[in-house]
């Protein structure tokens, strides 16, 4: 089906995407995160008394590496609660990871002076799921655009011709700039969010589930914006969503996540055509897609496991089709199994 | 098809000025299943509290007529809505803490739902409860009839929910993005066992959604709403397969997995009217590249066979 729109033109030239060559913007080494659930009072006394035992924690990421580079849209996939925004979170600079290292253009961030640490955290972004939790609902959509730069200085000439700018690089009328952020619709606080995290000059994006709570029509056109800001700013993105349709669209690669651990890694033509890990071929034939008759459902079985708790060996084994002997004591390590392509799981043993 | 089991006849149903609903006209027969879909303030849930008789005030049916099984129910009483809601037709929400109450047992809230509408023992209720949650893929259900809302997952609760809706096996049900909170996965499995059961009670359903994907697997038919109106319906195939109203095919264009990879999604200009403030003609008029003068005007229903859609200049390259 073809719409004969003037929208319908394609981007042209694909700029660094996905070439190998291109230097590592991002890169994650061995990267662990855990929360403690907090006890309460009553279980803190039991554990001082010795007659509880200490909370348990929840491994929210587990042994993560994962390289971005320059230019590139890296899709990060996965259910609810399996760590990409935790992930999303490190990668930006918010939270600091349990153990393993994050470095920027090639330098371990813990080696760099406070004041370079600083800068480059400037230059990761993260913009959220939920537009309007993550805008203060008492600052006009001006203040939100504009308090960060002002204050890293990043401002010249008026901050009033600055702010305008920025909204129309965000396709907001700059004319709506005094509004408060309830008196925006939702397609339009996902603006003045991507509007705020612009501002600052960014060379990365981590998007969580942007486009999540939108509307199909109001998600097509946030996508295309993503899509013109990547070319014209050559942005590098982490694009965090549990959609695989958005995600096949708007990625040049794609990780896939599974209880704090990424278990395949490819491009995304690659991935999609042959997804090689068990949960990964589960996922994709889940996908509800638009077809034109009608055609039950076939599910995976099994709920995912409590993150407090996970299986031992390789964390899908409860669930998986394939699962072996060793499956249950083993963690499958990432393999090659073609170029670019990598996956975690045993049977890639057995074939070879 | 058989006669149909509901039938909404220009149906309106304003808050103040707001005309939510605004003219809704369909039917549903018996066993099937209609997808109603649409942008976020459409007017779907409104569509669905009218039927079952829970809008909320100030909102208030201001004409039209639902007639459910041969009756007219548009004005019944609460009490008689309340016994048919139970036992007739049920409706499954978005969030699940809408049906469930948090500070009960999942066993006590089946058990006085099972006996509001049916004189049996409360051990019988008891049984009825857990062939219920086994029903819809609930492991143990014995174990899980003793645990609190809270100590279920979001799709176990939504499930639960849906056991609820089935108790009495109703004759017709609304679920309204009953799935749209819920992981893929999960949403599979729920899509799959809904499909099951309500072919094997030949139950009718309307299920609301904004998620074009899941109604062309699930629905025979589709209804798609702007602004209050039903703009075209017709089979999931006709409709999904070549829309005749511009707002349906830029709804369909605009999903990825429809475009190239990588390129520019085709996308719908401007964004939802205020239902306050609408047009005589056509609301979709400012969004719209087909536009014109005679789309100022109202735009009267047009239909063709079992399809109808409300546009003065239907897409021609669509029709086969
Ligand atoms: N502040 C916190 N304290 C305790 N546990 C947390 C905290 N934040 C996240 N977690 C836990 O860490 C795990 C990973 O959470 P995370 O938010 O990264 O998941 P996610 O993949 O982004 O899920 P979703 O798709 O629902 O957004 C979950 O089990 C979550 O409950
Ligand atoms: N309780 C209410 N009071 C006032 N307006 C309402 C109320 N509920 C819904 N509306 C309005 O009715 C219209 C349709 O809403 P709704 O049926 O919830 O949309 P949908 O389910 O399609 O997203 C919207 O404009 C909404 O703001
Ligand atoms: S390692 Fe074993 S359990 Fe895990 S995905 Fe592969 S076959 Fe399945
Ligand atoms: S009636 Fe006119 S404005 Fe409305 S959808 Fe049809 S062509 Fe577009
Ligand atoms: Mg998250
Ligand atoms: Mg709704």
């Amino acid at each position: 089906m073809t719409f004969s729109t003037p929208l319908a033109a394609s981007v042209q030239g694909d700029g660094l995407a996905g070439s190998a060559e291109a230097a590592p913007l991002i890169e994650l080494n061995d990267i662990s995160h855990s929360f403690g659930t907090r006890p309460d009072f009553a279980a803190r006394l039991a554990i001082s008394l010795k007659l509880g035992k200490p909370a348990a924690r929840v491994q929210a990421v587990d042994g993560v590496s994962l390289v971005v580079r320059r230019g590139e849209v890296l899709g990060l996939v996965g259910e609810s609660g399996c760590g990409k925004s935790t992930l999303g979170r490190i990668v930006a600079g918010i939270v600091s990871p349990t153990s393993g290292s994050v470095s920027w253009r090639g330098k371990d961030l813990k080696t760099l002076s406070s004041s370079a640490r600083r800068e480059a955290k400037l230059r990761v972004q993260m913009i959220f799921q939920n537009p309007y939790a993550s805008l203060n609902p008492r600052r006009k959509a001006a203040d939100i655009v504009g308090e960060a730069p002002r204050v890293h200085g990043l401002v010249e000439g008026g901050l009033g011709v600055f702010v305008d700018e920025q909204f129309r690089r965000a396709g907001l009328d700059p004319a709506l700039k005094h509004r408060f952020p309830h008196q925006f619709s939702g397609g339009q606080r996902q603006r003045i969010g991507i509007a705020r995290a612009l501002a600052v000059q960014p060379e990365f994006l981590v998007c969580d589930e942007a486009v999540a709570a939108l509307d199909v029509s109001i998600q097509a056109q946030i996508l295309n914006l993503f899509m013109d800001l990547r070319e014209r700013l050559n942005l590098t993105y982490l694009f965090i969503s549990h959609d695989l349709g958005v995600v096949e669209h708007i990625s040049d690669r794609v990780a896939i996540m599974y209880l704090g651990r990424i278990v395949e890694e490819a491009p995304a033509e690659e991935i999609f055509a042959r997804a090689n890990h068990p949960y990964t071929q589960a996922l994709l034939a889940e996908v509800p897609r638009l077809e034109t008759t009608k055609r039950s459902f076939a599910a995976i079985k099994g709920e995912l496991p409590s993150p407090l708790s996970p299986p031992n060996g390789c964390h899908f084994h409860p669930r998986c089709p394939h699962t072996m002997p060793r499956c249950r004591i083993e963690v499958p390590r990432m393999k090659l199994v073609a170029a670019g392509h990598k996956s975690a799981c045993h049977l890639n043993d057995a074939a070879s | 098809m058989n006669a149909a089991v509901l039938e909404v006849r220009d149906l309106r149903t304003h808050f103040g000025a707001a005309k939510a609903v605004d003219g809704v006209s369909f039917s549903v027969a018996r066993g099937e299943v209609l997808g109603l879909v649409g942008e976020s303030g459409s007017g779907k849930s409104v569509t669905g509290f009218s039927i079952i008789g829970l809008v909320d005030p100030p909102g208030t049916i201001v004409g039209g007529q639902i007639v459910f099984d041969g009756r007219d129910i548009t004005h019944s009483s609460r009490e008689e809505m309340r016994a048919l809601r139970g036992r007739r037709m049920a409706m499954i929400f978005q969030d699940p803490m809408m049906t469930l109450n948090p500070v009960l047992r999942i066993d006590t809230q089946m058990i006085e739902a099972v006996q509001a509408h049916e004189n049996v023992s409360r051990a019988d209720a008891r049984a009825r409860a857990r062939d219920a949650l086994g029903m819809v893929g609930i492991p143990s259900p014995d174990e899980r009839l003793r645990a609190y809302p809270h100590q279920f997952s979001g799709g176990m609760r939504q499930r639960v929910v849906i056991a609820i809706a089935l108790l009495h096996r109703p004759d017709f049900i609304i679920a309204d993005e009953p799935t749209t909170a819920l992981d893929v996965t999960i949403q599979a499995q729920i899509l799959a066992e809904m499909q099951e059961l309500v072919a094997q009670n030949n139950t009718s359903l309307i299920w609301i959604t904004h998620d074009l994907a899941v109604v062309s697997r699930l629905a025979d038919r589709i209804a798609v709403m702007y602004a209050g109106r039903i703009v075209e319906s017709g089979s999931v195939s006709d409709v999904l397969g070549s829309p005749w109203h511009p707002y349906t095919a830029g709804l369909i264009g605009s999903v990825p997995s429809r475009n190239r990879r990588g390129e520019r999604l085709h996308q719908i200009p401007g964004m939802t009217p205020n239902v306050a403030r609408l047009p005589t003609g056509c609301a979709f008029a400012p969004r719209c590249a087909r536009a014109d003068a005679m789309c100022a005007q109202a735009v009267p229903l047009f239909t063709a066979g079992m399809r109808e859609h409300r546009c003065v200049h239907p897409l021609p390259e669509f029709r086969k």
